[in-house]
């Protein structure tokens, strides 16, 4: 028998299941209303000269090629510095350090770099990579600024890996003789290697996204550069979203820049799975 | 190899303290040129006239309208949403709301930037009857929008974080689902959404590219549908062109910004402590 609650309570719990409803469908509404817009303006802007040429006023071109393949250079070259450094400090904070407070300071750093809004590295990267060290804007610089923008997801990744793997591993190696760092790098790091490569998918499509942070530090070039000279200084070169936003922003070409929102939103969807898989895998 | 890995581990205290030192060395010249209070209290930012102004007042007010906007708009629907996600939905939906939401949080600025430029702002022009749609309003909802996914993922972790015991007695108690999850669960896990919430300033308070794509880039005091100016824009939309007192005005404005997530950050630190000392 179920008696029936008093007004009050019941228009309380109306009012409360409406409001969530609402949200969620406002949510799933934003999300179905961007991809769809910017599918429906966006794809039939990528046609296969947008994709494999540069653009010129010289030759009347608008392609974005070289932005497409700057912005794979940035993701070698960040996740070059950063990986090591980032596993490195994870496998610190996991397996080597004693001291409680050391580890509380470090902690502290990592959330707080998380937190600086990405503008100020890009102000930061301007000024010590591209003048005081010389190095001009320079996709190089911008690699290097995200390599700092880009260390906390390494370290909080690859710390959560490193906590799951069981401490009987460790001991087991341990106790056949193994040194410590033998252990680390024969057990505890191939054992944690899915939560490494999760980092790296979520490293990836930050800086897929990242846009304010390389404004001032790669420069406003449009040339396509070859592998060896994108570690070059003084090589400038624009990423997809610093493209993007000039296409919008300054030559109002919509056109193109829908066409690349576009490219973008793939690269997010597709960078969303391969974090699913790798979590997925990572559970197992 | 322990003097290796104790390296990597202090880079990010490194990267603090170097990025916290260069803003200071960049920000201070500036700022003791003009005088601490005359820059951030001074209403008229004039930095390329003959007998320029550097009064930052209205990119301070105007980042701090524009985040309390976003936050009053943002956190209901993120915060119902999470409820929504971690309580109520069925497995199905909670699936693919998920999905939406990481989706939602994958997207760059630049892409929310340019569908609010060539959606929201003509339709806020339309539909208020003004002159031109960029101003404070526009940036405010796309704001909103951009901290959802935010707001939503760390107040959900900290909804299922609640133990099921308080859920169970409060139905026990003969309290319905949604009363207890509204008044149980929302309760004990607030120290959680209020994480969420100040993650969520800390996003809007930082944001730049999509702002600057939607809000008018003029130095005015906010008004709620005047184009306006924000820190980060501030930052960065006379960079490309500026020199000499002008431009360290500009790495001055940074280190305001600086300060203010800081002071975010630790706020959200005490949180989090607060959080880990409950569970």
């Amino acid at each position: 028998m179920k008696k029936k609650l008093p007004l009050r309570r019941r228009a309380f719990v109306v009012l409360c299941k409406t409001g969530m409803y609402f949200a969620a469908g406002i949510t799933a509404a934003l999300l179905v209303f961007l991809i769809g817009y910017i599918f429906v303006k966006g794809l039939p802007n990528i046609t296969w000269e947008l994709l494999t040429t540069a653009s010129s006023t010289l030759k009347g071109t608008t392609g974005i090629l070289p932005n497409l393949v700057n912005t794979l250079y940035i993701i070698v070259l960040t996740l070059i510095v950063v990986l090591p450094l980032g596993v490195g400090a994870a496998v610190y904070l996991t397996e080597y350090a004693r001291n409680k407070r050391l580890v509380n300071l470090i902690s502290f750093a990592t959330e707080t770099l998380a937190g600086i809004p990405s503008i100020l590295y890009g102000l930061v990267g301007m000024l010590f990579f591209t003048e005081l060290c010389g190095l001009k804007s320079c996709l190089l610089a911008g690699a290097l600024t995200l390599a700092i923008m880009t260390l906390p997801t390494i370290i909080r990744t690859t710390q959560e890996s490193l906590k799951t793997v069981p401490q009987s591993y460790r001991e087991g190696a341990l106790g056949l003789g193994a040194g410590k760092w033998h252990m680390i790098r024969t057990v505890v790091l191939p054992a944690s290697v899915d939560g490494i490569v999760t980092g790296c998918i979520l490293t990836v499509g930050r800086i897929v996204g990242e846009s304010a942070a390389l404004l001032f530090t790669t420069g406003m070039s449009n040339a396509l550069l070859a592998p060896w000279e994108a570690v070059l200084p003084n090589r400038a070169g624009t990423t997809l979203t610093v493209a993007m936003y000039k296409f919008a922003k300054e030559r109002g070409q919509f056109d193109v820049a829908f066409a690349i929102a576009a490219i973008l939103l793939i690269l997010t969807l597709l960078i969303n799975l391969a974090a699913q898989y790798a979590g997925k895998k990572l559970k197992k | 190899m322990h003097g290796i890995f104790l390296f990597c581990g202090f880079t990010a205290v490194a990267f603090v303290l170097f990025l916290t030192g260069y803003l200071l060395i960049a920000g201070l010249p500036a700022i003791r040129k003009i005088g601490l209070i005359p820059f951030l209290t001074g209403i008229v930012w004039n930095s390329t006239g003959s007998d320029p102004q550097y009064g930052i007042a209205p990119f301070i007010l105007t980042s701090f309208y524009g985040t309390f906007g976003a936050i009053v708009l943002g956190v209901p629907v993120g915060v119902l949403t999470a409820i929504y996600l971690a309580k109520m939905a069925p497995e199905g939906v909670r699936k693919v709301l998920r999905t939406a939401v990481d989706l939602l949080a994958g997207i760059p600025s630049v892409v929310y930037g340019l569908v609010g430029m060539m959606v929201l702002v003509p339709a806020v022009q339309k539909i208020f009857n003004l002159p031109h749609g960029a101003n404070l309003f526009s940036a405010i909802l796309v704001l909103a929008v951009m901290i959802l996914p935010t707001v939503i993922s760390v107040s959900e972790t900290a909804l299922r974080a609640v133990p099921k015991e308080y859920e169970e007695a409060s139905l026990a108690l003969g309290a319905t689902k949604t009363e207890t999850v509204m008044k149980v669960s929302v309760h004990a896990a607030s120290s959680g959404i209020a994480s969420a919430v100040v993650m969520g300033i800390g996003r809007a308070i930082g944001e730049a590219m999509a702002v600057m794509m939607v809000s008018g880039n003029v130095a005015n005091m906010p008004g709620l549908f005047t184009s306006v100016r924000f820190l980060t824009t501030a930052v960065a939309s006379e960079m490309a062109y500026s020199s000499g007192l002008q431009r360290q005005a500009l790495f001055s404005i940074a280190l305001v910004l600086f300060g203010f997530v800081m002071v975010i950050n630790l706020i959200l630190n005490a949180l989090m402590k607060k959080g880990e000392r409950k569970a």
